[in-house]
């Protein structure tokens, strides 16, 4: 199938999601339910690669600035701006692309193969609402909150990495953290995390909802919405960073 | 009562159904029996609305269902109870909340009644103490079981089956094919049956439509289908020497030459009589 059989496929499934719930409670309790999933159910991940990415581009960020004429809060100034630009929504969102793609593909698959799908469509319930729209509104609620954590973890696992190795000082972090900060950036940034929430959630959904075969079809469309996922992540922050951040 | 009217149906070259036309009625099991490849899936799928037929008519007591919009689609489904070949429970929930998820979608019942409800289908379908278990839990005709409690739980007026039978023992097999005739009775179903299990074809086969390669091959009922004249659907039906022997009992119980089984060695040594 080519792409444009898919893109429209897609957009189609996008078309289909807006409908009147068939009852608002259960679309809220399986809303809350994703919620829980995708955001709380990711939260341990995303701590723990902030703190590290924190950690590593303080050390690396200290170890090339070997000039004495660069003062040391540049390196808290270089922290701060490479986890708000790109570690954090970017970064994160492809780990998310991973481990929340693959469980909306598998699970949407899962369902498809075993008729569950079909079960609830002979119920009279729209399923691509029901079950493909609060994936998708987790998603966009939960991965810019999760963003903004790991940019404040990210940071502070910086300056913890900073101030352990002896590289600089607290008050020489802080005072880093601060100088020449630019509000946008972090606008800039959530503007690229709803962006990346939609794509790491819908396509996933898509190879999951449009599944055809077997266990081996599952794991085959799970992986391949992964790949796809991160390329579109990645083509998506190229054109962001080109549309928004060029003068 | 369910009409459709000459359903074709391709999958790309592949033609599946071909000019199909057949009544399937009230309070009575229809069954759609033929072998596997025959057709029989896609045009119950067809009749529920899962795939859109290429061309013909589906007429559901008066109401053209191939020409309904999304909403009366909607609408005509929640009057619709089907039970899966695999049984499609949801697997994150339990027997109780799969039974009660119609009854959370659509009724207006607050939760003592739901639950009352959900009570009274699991005791008509015999599971009493399996409300709390995951489907992983429970064996393959529990499955099927709460698959037709979830049918039924809305009260639907028509009642889908996807080899109801498949993967089960005779004897659990058996009580599956009691209970949806029951079932269809008690609230005067219309109810459609897709199998191969020729103990279903014989003991509820109220309205049996056979397909042959995409095609209606011959209607009739379980009676007559003893003395049908199909070579296709013999082959089909009395595949074994064992049901070949069965039939030939019938036969001879039918035209009043033997009374029960004590004679039957002795005349089934004489095939040409019994012909």
């Amino acid at each position: 199938m080519d792409f444009f059989t898919h893109f429209g496929r897609y957009l189609l499934m996008i078309k289909g999601m807006f409908s009147r719930p068939e009852n608002f409670k259960m679309y809220w309790k399986e809303f809350m339910h994703q919620c829980n999933d995708i955001g709380i159910g990711s939260l341990g991940i995303v701590s723990i690669i902030s703190v590290f990415i924190g950690a590593v581009s303080a050390v690396q960020t200290a170890y090339q600035l070997v000039s004495p004429i660069i003062p040391a809060e540049t390196i808290a100034t270089i922290v701060r701006d490479t986890v708000i630009l790109e570690f954090a929504p970017t970064l994160v969102c492809i780990v998310l692309a991973g481990v929340i793609g693959s469980k909306i593909a598998s699970e949407l698959g899962n369902m498809r193969v075993s008729e569950q799908i079909d079960a609830l469509e002979i119920m009279g319930i729209n399923t691509k609402a029901y079950l493909v729209m609060p994936k998708i509104a987790a998603a966009l609620l939960t991965i810019p909150l999760l963003v903004i954590i790991s940019m404040v973890l990210g940071i502070w696992g910086g300056r913890l990495a900073g101030v352990a190795s002896g590289i600089l000082s607290t008050a020489t972090f802080d005072r880093g953290l601060i100088m020449d900060f630019i509000p946008y950036n972090v606008i800039f940034a959530l503007i690229k995390s709803y962006t990346f929430a939609f794509i790491i959630s819908s396509i996933p959904a898509y190879y999951g909802y449009y599944v055809k075969g077997g266990a081996l079809e599952i794991g085959r469309s799970s992986t391949k919405s992964v790949v796809v996922s991160c390329i579109m992540l990645l083509f998506a922050d190229y054109v962001l960073t080109q549309l928004l951040l060029t003068h | 009562m369910i009409e459709f009217k000459n359903i074709k149906k391709s999958f790309g070259d592949k033609v599946v159904l071909n000019d199909v036309s057949h009544t399937v009625e009230t309070g009575k099991c229809n069954l759609i029996i033929g072998t596997s490849g025959s057709g029989k899936t896609v045009l119950q799928k067809c009749l529920v609305g899962l795939f859109e037929p290429d061309s013909g008519q589906i007429i559901y007591d008066g109401v053209d269902f191939t020409d309904m919009d999304e909403d009366g689609r909607k609408n005509l489904r929640q009057q619709i109870g089907m039970l899966f070949q695999g049984s499609a429970l949801f697997d994150s929930m339990t027997v109780e909340q799969n039974v009660m998820f119609p009854l959370d979608m659509f009724s207006k019942m607050n939760n003592a009644e739901k639950k009352e409800r959900v009570n009274e289908v699991l005791k008509k379908v015999n599971l009493v103490d399996a409300h709390k278990k995951f489907p992983a839990e429970i064996s393959g005709g529990m499955k099927k079981r709460v698959g037709i409690a979830r049918a039924i739980v809305l009260n639907p007026k028509y009642l889908f089956c996807d080899e109801p039978n498949s993967g089960l023992d005779p004897q659990t097999s058996m009580l599956i094919d009691k209970l949806i005739h029951q079932i269809t009775k008690e609230f005067n179903m219309t109810t459609v049956i897709n199998t191969h299990d020729m103990n279903s074809v014989m003991e509820i086969g109220e309205n049996i439509l056979y397909m042959y390669e995409g095609q209606k091959e011959w209607v009739g009922n379980n009676e007559e289908i003893i003395f049908s004249k199909s070579e296709k659907l013999n082959n089909f039906i009395f595949a074994s020497k064992f049901l070949q022997d069965a039939k030939d009992m019938r036969m001879l119980e039918a035209k009043g030459i033997i009374a029960d089984d004590r004679n039957m060695d002795e005349m089934l040594k004489n095939g040409n009589e019994i012909k």
